[in-house]
């Protein structure tokens, strides 16, 4: 598979080397090139300097056509941001967002995006081992409930998918 | 009316000065809280030290009585993030998002923002005004946002030239509506044949740009780099 992550945090360079490790084609990007100390001296993805907010610069990335996007830059707005613009302009099915502000993630679940709450779980973890009862919407990646698509005229945004300038 | 101003940089605090020289309702969120004070002390206490991308903070706001919303930040994710929030979260009417990346113009739309402010665009059009190259040239932005005027000039290498206005591929959302030749103005009819030296102009949806440009003026080469 094609895995594509924007934000070489530590949990962005684990994630790709998890995934490099397993055989998949890794593309991780951030804006900050020295954030890319965090990989493997061996890792055998690719490193890119890119801004997840910026479509053109996604293209040039080689993100369309991506089986995976993940969205785990420090920004909120961010991620949002460039799930939408993965999904909608470039196509992507599978995509992940990292929303750490839980009235927010749980907003984006309803309007189509996939979004993973570090808040939340991490909230979870430490209250059920403090004894209290586990929160069953923390765990992992939150699935998408809604779509937003009923906002958008079908036929006149042909365009957004074939990309135009 | 009641407007919700989010973003108080140099575009949020003269649109606060002028919405409430207009005498409309408004508060303006700005999570700096020196800009906060500092804009307080100008226009009074309509200003609140609010994160305007958080749901519980528009509430506070007013958002579900407000009429519009109006993210005007630097950062297009924040404004994007304001009104998805505001248009799902509390049916604000109508919602304005200042966009700085001409590219997030259509997606933003897609999204469900109903107004785009984009002073990259605008500074755009001012400048290929004065510049005659064989490009498109933004003559105006229609009410709405969504269409916008455009004058083309055909030349030796248009595939328009010698051809009829009708048997044009172009895209769907845009309309050939006048020719300028030898300098007259005359509408344009379904057997006009446009001809080397015409000015054409056109009504166009801004997504459909490129597609228009290519049937008119020929595919870019690479014209868009520089």
């Amino acid at each position: 598979m094609r895995a594509f992550i924007a934000g070489c945090g530590r949990t962005g360079a684990g994630l790709a080397e998890q995934l490099a490790r397993a055989g998949h084609e890794v593309t991780i990007i951030d804006t900050n090139s020295e954030a890319f100390n965090r990989l493997d001296h061996g890792f055998p993805g690719r490193a890119l300097r890119a801004d997840v907010t910026d479509e053109d610069q996604l293209r040039r990335a080689g993100a369309q056509g991506v089986d995976l996007f993940f969205a785990l830059t420090e920004g909120d707005n961010r991620n949002i941001l460039a799930a939408q613009s993965a999904t909608e302009s470039l196509g992507i099915e599978r995509v992940v967002a990292k929303v750490n502000d839980p009235v927010r993630a749980e907003a984006y679940r309803a309007l189509g995006i996939a979004t993973l709450c570090r808040t939340r779980i991490l909230a979870d973890a430490l209250a059920t081992w403090s004894g209290l009862p586990h929160d069953p919407g923390a765990e992992g990646v939150a699935p998408a409930t809604g779509h937003h698509r009923e906002h958008a005229d079908m036929t006149a945004d042909a365009s957004l998918t074939v990309g135009g300038r | 009316m009641y407007v919700i101003v989010v973003g108080g940089g140099k575009v949020g605090y003269y649109l606060t000065k002028e919405l409430l020289a207009a005498g409309h309702e408004l508060v303006l969120l700005e999570k700096d809280g020196r800009r906060a004070r500092q804009i307080a002390d100008e226009v009074g206490s309509i200003v609140l030290q609010r994160d305007g991308c958080e749901g519980k903070h528009l509430e506070e706001a007013g958002a579900k009585r407000a009429a519009i919303v109006a993210a005007v930040t630097g950062d297009d994710e924040d404004n994007l993030v304001v009104c998805q929030m505001a248009k799902h979260h509390f049916d604000v009417p109508r919602t304005i998002a200042r966009v700085n990346n001409p590219q997030n113009e259509s997606l933003f739309r897609h999204l469900g923002v109903d107004d785009i402010i984009s002073p990259t665009r605008m500074a755009l059009a001012a400048i290929e005004q004065d510049i005659p190259v064989h490009e498109l040239l933004h003559l105006a932005q229609l009410p709405g946002g969504r269409l916008e005027l455009i004058e083309a000039r055909i030349t030796e290498d248009s595939p328009a030239a010698g051809r009829r206005a009708a048997d044009l591929s172009l895209p769907e959302a845009c309309s050939l509506f006048a020719i300028i030749r030898d300098g007259n103005a005359q509408v344009i009819r379904s057997d006009t044949s446009l001809q080397v030296g015409d000015t054409v102009l056109a009504i166009s949806r801004t997504e459909s740009e490129t597609q228009l440009h290519d049937a008119l003026i020929g595919a870019a080469d690479g014209a868009d780099a520089d």
